[in-house]
Order: C-alpha cells, then structure tokens, then sequence
C-alpha cells in the first residue's frame, strides 16, 4: 500500500501525457500542466487501477488504466485515464504520442456499438440483433460450404479443403482469441487464412 | 526478434536500417539511447530519408528504396576483402566449410535450375555434398573452391564500394564508413545489434533483406549474443502471437505446416519432415516433429484423433497453392470468392493497388467484418466523393459490420516483439452491445456445426469432432484458451528412467514441450507456447522484474520457446563453452554443466567435447550462411531492383524485378515504367500516428491531421510545387491528391549517373475517423509481393507528380 501511495505521488509530478506536451509546445505549458498536475491527484484517487499493456506497436509498453465505477448495473465501468507501468521492464513507465492518447481510442467516437447490416445495392447499414447477424452468417457459411468444399483432387487426393470463403485475423487480438479463430476456421476446412504480419 | 528490447542496451553498435524504431517504436528505441549513453555504443541508420531515428544517430547514410541487398552485399564483400570476420565462430557456427554441389551456379543474375515460364527454380543443385556415410562433406581449411565460404566470397565480390553507389546511391565514402563501423565488431567482445522493420520486408525480396544482414551477424559472430541479434521490431502489438499461432494459409501452430496435395497420406507428409542430422551427433530438434504435430491434433481433434487414422490426417486441408491475401483478393476480382470476413484488419486501406481490392470486394457476395472501429473496409460500398469514389447502387455485397471489444475490456496474452507473451486485464465493459472477439468466434463455430448437426452437409467430421471442452461452450474463458494453447497430459507421464513413477499425471498441465509425444498421450495446441500455463498456474502474468540489470527479466511474463529470452544463447561462448566476452556472459560451461543467466538453447547433458553446434533446429548443427533449398528465390541473396525501378539492374541487366517473385498477368501489366514515372516513391509511418486506426483518436488527429506527401527542395523546385501546395501523385494504377511537405529530410541522390528524387508517402488516413479525410499510398503500389512470403512491395514504386491548385473533394 505505502509503494502504491509512493508511486503514485511520483507520478504526479510527472508530465500531463501527450495532451499536455503538445500545449507545452505552444508556449501556454506552464500554466496547463500545473493544472493538470494538481487536479489528477484527486481524480485517480478514487478509481480502480487494472494492468494492460499498448495495443498499437509490439514494444507492448505496460500500461495502468484507472477506472470509475464498480461494475453494477447502474455504476458501468468506464476508464477515465491511462498512462505508462513504472514498472514495466521494458517501457519502465514512457509511453510515445500513440500510447499517450489511449484513453481517447477507448472512447472515440468511432467506436462500433451495434452490429449492422447493409443488403445488396444499399447505401446505408440497418442496425440488426446479433441473433440474426450470426444465424444469418452461419447460414451463409454453411450454403457455401456444401456447395464448394473440394474433397478430392482432380488426381482422387484427398484434399478437403474450402476455398471460397476467407477468413483475415487481426494483429492485436490476444493469442486466446486467435486460438479460438484457429480453431473455428481451420476446422471448416479453410485455406484463405492470412494475418496482417504482411502489411 | 532473437533477443528482447532491454538487452539492446548491452550492445555496442546498432545499426537501424529497414525501420526507424525512434519514431515507430520510440519506448523500445529508449533502449539504443541506453546503450549510447551507458555503454558509449554507436548508433547508425541507413535510410532513404533523415528519419528521427537518423538525427539521433552517430553517422546516417542515404539509401535509394529497394536497394538494400546490393548495401549489405557490399557490407559482406567489404568483411570478407579485408578479413574482417570472427574466424572462429564462422568456422564451428556456420556451414562456411560445407561443399556445395559441383553443379550449383550462378550467372547473370540468376541461379541454376532457372525456369522463367514458370519464374521459378529447378532447385536440385542448391545442396551440400553428401558422403556415403548421409553426411555433409566440409573442408575445414575453407580452401576447397566449392565450399561454402568461397562461394559466398564469389558472389559478393562484385558489391565493390563504386558499385554500391552506383546502385543505392549511398556516396561511396559514407558507404565506407558505415562498413568500417560495422567491421569493427568482428572481435569476439564487440556486438552490433539489427534492427528492421517493415521497411525491410515490404519488398518483392524482402526475406532476402533479412538473411543478408543475418549472414552480416553471423560473420562477425552477433547471433546468440547479448547486444546482438536479428531484431524484427515487428509491426502490431500481437502480429507475433498470431503468426507463432499459425493463423496463416500454410501453417498450423508452432510454425509447422500444412499439409499440400503432393502429401496425399502421413507418411508423404512426415518424410518431408524427418530433419535427419547432416553432421554426427547433431541435435536437430526438428526431428521431435511428430511430437508437436501428433499433439497438436489431439488438441483439435481430442478422440476422433487415433493412430489408425493417422491422428486425424484428413481432416486437415490440402493445399494446391499458398491463399495468401494477394492470391485472395486476386480470386475475389476473378469471381472465385463467395464470402470473406476481417477480424480487426483493414485491407482497403492497407493491402496494396485499392482499386483492384474495390474490384474484389465488390464481387464478393458476403462480407463480414468484425472491429472495434468503423473501418474502411466495412464501408467499401459507400459513396465519399474522391475518397471512396464507388457506386453503391452497382455494388451487391451483402455486410454485416460486427462491433467488438478493445485491448481495454478483453483479457488475454499478447507476445511482443522480443517473444514475451504478457497476459493483461480488462478495465471495462465494451460499449453498447459490442462483444469480445472469443464470444463471436464460438457463436459462429457453434451455429455453423449445429447446422451440419442439423442438416448434415459436405464433410462435418472436423468441424462436428472439433475439441469444445468449454465450461459454457458459447463463451469460452481466456483462461481455458490459454491452458488449451500450454497442452496436458491425456494419459499418465511416466519418467523415462523410471517407469513407475509418473512425472505428469493424466488431466495435469505441461511443463514444456520437452514432455510432447507422438504416441497421443498428449496435446498442446501450440507446442512453442508450452511452458506458459502451467500447474504453476499462468506464467505470462508473471510480474517481477528484477534481474540484476541483465536486461532478461527473465520473470517477467514468460517468452517463447521455455522462457528463453535469448535465441542460440550457446552460440555466446566458444566451442570449449567459455564465453566470447567475459563481461556478457550468457550461456558457458561450468565444468559439469552449461550454466549462466538464461535457459540454455542446447541440450543440458551434452558436453563441449561432444561438439555439438549452437544452431539446435537445423540439421547442420550450425547456422547457414548458404540455404541450401530453403528460399524460393536463391541460396546467397542478390540484387534486384523492384518491380518498379528508375534504372535496369546493374548487375544483371535482363532482370525486371525478383525472378522468382509470383506476379499475376494483370497486375504485370499494370507496373509503371520509369520514363512515365520517373520518381521513386516509399511508404512510411509517422510517431503521432498507428496504422490506420488512430485517426480515429482525437488527440492524434489533432497532432497529425492531414495527408501529405513529402519530397525535397530539389525536386519541390524542379516540378514548381510550394510549401503546403496542393499535388497530385500517381503511379500506373492510382492517384492520390496531398499537401505538400517540403523537406531537408529528403535528398535527391545519385543513381548509376543520374539525380534520382525520392517521393515519402505516409499511411494513416482514409474517410472514416476524427482526422481529416485522406488518401493513402496504397491507392498507388504494385500487387505484388515477396518471392517468400508475399508481403507486398510498399516501400519501393514509381510515381510521378505534379503541383494542383485545389485538394479532392468530398
Ligand atoms: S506506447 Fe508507443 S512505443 Fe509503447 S507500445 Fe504503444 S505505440 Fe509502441
């Protein structure tokens, strides 16, 4: 408990993340900072802090998010601030202008909350329940799988494999997630697998 | 990455080239800076632009994009010319001694066995001599004009230092300096450490770019060293995991692969696969194969995996071809694809030539995307003016746009680039009725197998027998999932020298692949990843860092293979097992076993007298300056120019390209030629920005909002072009329209004679986020990729450009 209280006065008066740095750059630095610094205190005192690390760039920095609220129905979780693990061996507490920003791609404004769908030839996405999303996708799957799974080789070979549906994973998925994905897609029997390790 | 982030501090030369990790990754860049400021270490960088990364650097030198193997050429003919090389290490570590078969050549740019119809290699020759006894014939005095280090002598002679220049454009007395640097850790006690990125891989040869430079580290003795190292940055924060995961056309986890057609049984396919040593006595751990496979089924298959059916061969798929993304989105344009889904990827954005991927995703029938963002991708089919110029009405492809969690609200392991698997926390609930990626990927397996439950259908075996051994099987847990990836005993381990007494018993969680067998008494989804979690409970949410200053953390989370932080660590001492350098000690000898600060990549009971090599996977024993068959496009790297180049090939004039790169027909004839577009272009990332996504993050859309594209006084003077002007840039297969940056940073160099100008072009904008609309390089790259991997080449094209008075239009 005294090395978080430690840690945590350290940290105040440490710089304001990259927010801050970018007023410092425009002359008005000073006063900001001396803001920011004195009013975090009090906003990380009472929240909740939970250990991840950067999702952008495979440096992995480690990262603190602090959040409000307990998880009930009515108090939502929500973090209202991240900022480098002091005492992550790699990063030991820096983040770059990426990492410094995260709280900001948590709650852009761009973040998907409904699953949607768009139907041939229409110009706009209709929001949809998951259960027919995924009914529908699985339905879709299954249709094309019966109709152009290749069994055999035009030689008798054995071959089993699916070649017209393809599957893209991600590159910032954790390996729990790509191993269910694996899972899912290799035992379909499909081919068109790639990750983003090339782009 | 061969060794982890903090143990670049130890080094005492890096050299960045193909990346620039102070603006792309700035937290592990800290480490160089370390290493200047503590160790006196050097830093170069060779870049066609003065990257950030430069301005920091003891000496930059300038390099025209694509040209990097005719640099590092010239890097290993400057070692070998002047006998600049860790003699020792090269002679026990390396198949330097190793004949070569008589009949192995090369001439006029290409290797024997050539076929250009096929624009592939009969690769027959490309193989050691090999004796009666199955072994590989060597000559230890590196005499014999077969071997492999008079070969390797042979085919680098011709990067002299004027024929650098002449290619790179690097002057030749920088050139010069930078191989003096490079020269001077070929003692046993001075390391230089590789770093790369994507702008080493994202060439038509981009795999060779990495194995000149390894062949750099292995002449001077930096491979299994601290401060050393082949250190791939790597890109995302989990490309790493995904690919040891094998979440790829051809692999299967733990970098094996799948099996192809002409391996219609498990025998054809395992005899590919039985790694026989070549030298006496060698380890040749490949040789466990069956072991990490036979596992891996039990973990798909669990009991519809026997040995009658050969561990559930056929349930695999067969490949013809390799289904990489190009090949994909080239079968989508030709009408063969019916549906593709995009779990957090953003391919209109990022995969290359956007006007053939609109093509391709407008004849798909279904697309599904799933992200946490509203990508592009998602959004092909929607009309936003120059940005996104299509018409929606024509476009019949049905989209389900899936929202799914952020990095704060799931919970799970990611590996870094120094193959840490770091387990992290939610602090979260997603927005709305997002949903973690685990949660979507097992309703879609589980309605799609309740339908062939239903309806039966093509071949449901492997997906109605696929392992489900979930608490609730429509959320499986991170937890289970990572236990499942570690593997367990399914029947009792007895001890190999003790047959009654068990060391695993059966239900229990592995200890480390060592315990894999191939008679199915055991199953690891992931046999690099065992180790991980393990009765110990989970090791990846290890967190204490102390380590002496070693840099290792060697309990922090835990790493790939068996918490090994450093690659062929018993390549750090010498064969007697005595460390190069006494101050870096790593892996040694200790009289009655290897000891030292990191698990030792070496079987524990072999002595130093038994002479086993370093270098455990390869049948060799030792590293291979000379691949033998293992790449496509040539045992030795060389020079050739992208497919898009401003001049023919110096070396091999014939030669357009990478020989034995795949290029389709019609993406052939869309290359460029350099008297349309006579001007080099090359992608880069910016620090303020990651890939495509944070344009949707306010902050970084304030410090970086436009696109622009950045270009030399030079050429800004030459073409009429202002400050912060409007341009249009194209090449044979797009436009874009930007602002003008006019910088210092760029220079025009000096190519075979004539000034050669270099257009930047950064990749992070699109039409959908909180930054301003924008177009990307990839509306103007070539399709096509590395003659090993197919990673597009992003970083070298042509393109032409012109000053215009007003920007696109929404
Ligand atoms: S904070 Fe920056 S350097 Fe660290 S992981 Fe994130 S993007 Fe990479």
């Amino acid at each position: 408990m005294i090395g978080e209280l430690s840690r945590r006065q350290f940290l105040r008066t440490a710089g304001a993340g990259v927010a801050g740095t970018t007023l410092g750059a425009m002359g008005f630095g000073g006063a900001e900072q001396a803001l920011a610094q004195s009013v975090r205190p009090f906003k990380l005192a009472k929240t909740t802090e939970t250990r991840n690390t950067c999702p952008y760039c495979s440096v992995a920095c480690g990262i603190l998010m602090y959040g409000v609220g307990d998880g009930s129905a009515n108090n939502k979780q929500a973090i209202m601030h991240i900022e480098g693990d002091p005492d992550h061996p790699v990063n030991r507490g820096t983040l770059c202008p990426k990492g410094a920003a995260l709280l900001d791609f948590v709650h852009s404004d761009t973040r998907l909350k409904y699953p949607m769908h768009r139907k041939p030839g229409s110009d706009k996405f209709e929001r949809v329940t998951w259960e027919f999303a995924l009914e529908r996708i699985a339905r879709l799957m299954k249709d094309d799988r019966d109709k152009n799974f290749v069994a055999k080789s035009k030689d008798g070979v054995t071959v089993n494999r699916w070649t017209t549906v393809g599957f893209l994973a991600a590159s910032a998925t954790t390996n729990e997630t790509a191993t269910l994905t694996y899972k899912v897609v290799r035992s379909a029997g499909i081919v068109a697998f790639d990750n983003q390790a090339r782009v | 990455m061969t060794n982890s982030w903090a143990d670049i501090g130890w080094t005492d030369l890096a050299i960045i080239m193909g990346g620039n990790a102070a603006e792309a990754h700035p937290c592990g860049f800290k480490w160089v800076v370390e290493a200047k400021a503590n160790r006196g270490a050097k830093l170069i960088v060779v870049d066609p632009r003065y990257t950030r990364s430069a301005s920091v650097a003891d000496f930059y030198c300038p390099i025209r994009p694509g040209t990097d193997i005719a640099f590092l050429g010239g890097v290993i003919n400057y070692l070998l010319s002047n006998d600049k090389i860790q003699h020792d290490y090269v002679k026990n570590y390396t198949n330097a001694a190793y004949l070569v078969n008589p009949a192995y050549g090369f001439s006029d740019g290409l290797f024997t066995g050539y076929d250009e119809a096929k624009r592939d290699y009969d690769k027959s020759s490309w193989d050691y001599q090999v004796g009666e006894d199955g072994f590989a014939k060597l000559d230890d005095t590196l005499q014999d004009p077969n071997c492999v280090f008079q070969l390797m002598k042979k085919h680098f002679a011709i990067y002299t230092p004027e024929m650098v220049e002449r290619i790179c454009g690097s002057p030749k007395d920088k050139f010069l300096k930078v191989a003096e640097m490079i020269a001077s850790c070929s003692t046993p006690t001075k390391t230089m450490t590789s770093m790369y990125a994507l702008g080493w891989t994202q060439h038509s040869k981009g795999s060779q770019n990495i194995r000149a430079m390894a062949m750099v580290q292995l002449l001077l003795g930096n491979i299994g060293v601290r401060g050393g190292g082949m250190n791939a940055l790597r890109g995302h924060s989990n490309i790493q995991g995904l690919t040891d995961l094998g979440l790829m056309s051809n692999l299967i986890p733990g970098y094996l692969t799948l099996p192809t057609e002409k391996e219609p049984d498990f025998n054809a396919y395992m005899s590919s696969r039985g790694f026989k040593p070549l030298r006496p006595g060698q380890m040749s751990y490949w040789q466990n194969y069956k072991k990490f496979f036979v596992s891996f089924q039990k973990s798909m298959w669990g009991e519809a995996a026997t040995a009658e059916n050969n561990w559930a061969y056929d349930y695999l798929p067969k490949l013809d071809v390799t289904y990489d993304m190009l090949r994909v989105f080239d079968l989508m344009v030709q009408g063969k694809m019916t549906g593709y889904f995009c779990q957090g990827f953003n391919p209109l954005m990022t995969l290359s030539n956007r006007g053939k991927l609109t093509e391709g995703l407008s004849k798909l029938k279904w697309l599904v995307t799933m992200d946490p963002l509203d990508t592009e991708t998602s959004r092909f089919w929607e009309n936003h003016g120059e940005f996104n110029d299509v018409k929606t009405g024509d476009i019949q492809t049905e989209v389900f746009q899936l929202p799914t969690s952020c990095f704060a609200e799931d919970e799970g392991s990611l590996v870094n680039s120094g193959r840490w698997l770091q387990w992290h926390y939610p602090g979260q609930e997603p927005p709305g009725e997002a949903k973690l990626d685990t949660w979507i990927m097992a309703q879609i397996g589980q309605k799609l197998k309740a339908l062939y439950q239903k309806e039966g259908g093509a071949f449901p075996d492997p997906i109605l027998n696929l392992t489900w051994n979930y608490a609730d099987p429509n959320n499986p847990t991170p937890q289970e999932l990572a236990k499942e990836m570690n593997g367990s005993a399914l029947a009792d381990q007895m001890d190999p020298k003790d047959a009654t007494k068990v060391v695993v018993e059966k239900g229990k969680q592995l200890s480390g692949f060592a315990q894999l067998k191939d008679d199915g008494s055991t199953q690891a989804f992931c046999w690099i990843y065992t180790g991980c979690w393990t009765e110990a409970g989970n090791q990846m949410a290890r967190r204490d860092k102390e380590d002496g200053g070693t840099g290792l953390a060697p309990k922090w989370a835990w790493s790939w293979p068996a918490n090994r932080r450093i690659l062929y660590n018993r390549a750090s001492s010498d064969v007697a097992g005595k460390p190069w350098d006494d101050s870096r000690k790593l892996v040694y000898w200790a009289g009655d076993k290897w000891a030292g600060i990191d698990v030792p990549d070496y079987g524990a009971a072999f002595k130093p007298e038994q002479t086993v090599g370093p270098f455990i996977m390869n049948p060799e024993g030792v590293a291979r300056l000379f691949t033998r068959k293992m790449m496509r496009d040539g045992p030795f790297p060389t020079h050739y120019e992208p497919f898009e180049a401003p001049v023919a090939n110096a070396v091999a004039p014939k030669i357009r390209g990478n020989p034995a790169a795949r290029i389709f027909k019609g993406d052939f004839a869309a290359l460029g030629s350099s008297d349309k577009y006579p001007y080099v272009a090359t992608s880069y990332r910016l620090t303020e920005h990651f890939h495509q996504w944070t344009k949707h993050v306010w902050v970084n859309a304030v410090l970086q909002p436009e696109f622009f594209v950045e270009i030399s006084e030079e050429l800004a003077k030459e073409k009429g072009i202002t400050k912060g002007g409007w341009v249009r840039v194209w090449s044979n297969r797009g436009s874009v329209k930007a602002k003008a940056v006019v910088t210092k940073r760029i220079k025009p160099l000096m190519v075979d004679g004539k000034p050669t100008h270099i257009v930047g072009i950064p990749q992070h904008w699109g039409f959908m986020g909180a930054a301003k609309k924008g177009m990307n390089p990839n509306s103007l790259t070539p399709f096509v990729g590395d003659a090993n991997i197919e990673t597009p080449e992003y970083k070298a094209f042509l393109v032409n450009i012109e000053a215009i008075a007003s920007g696109p239009v929404a």
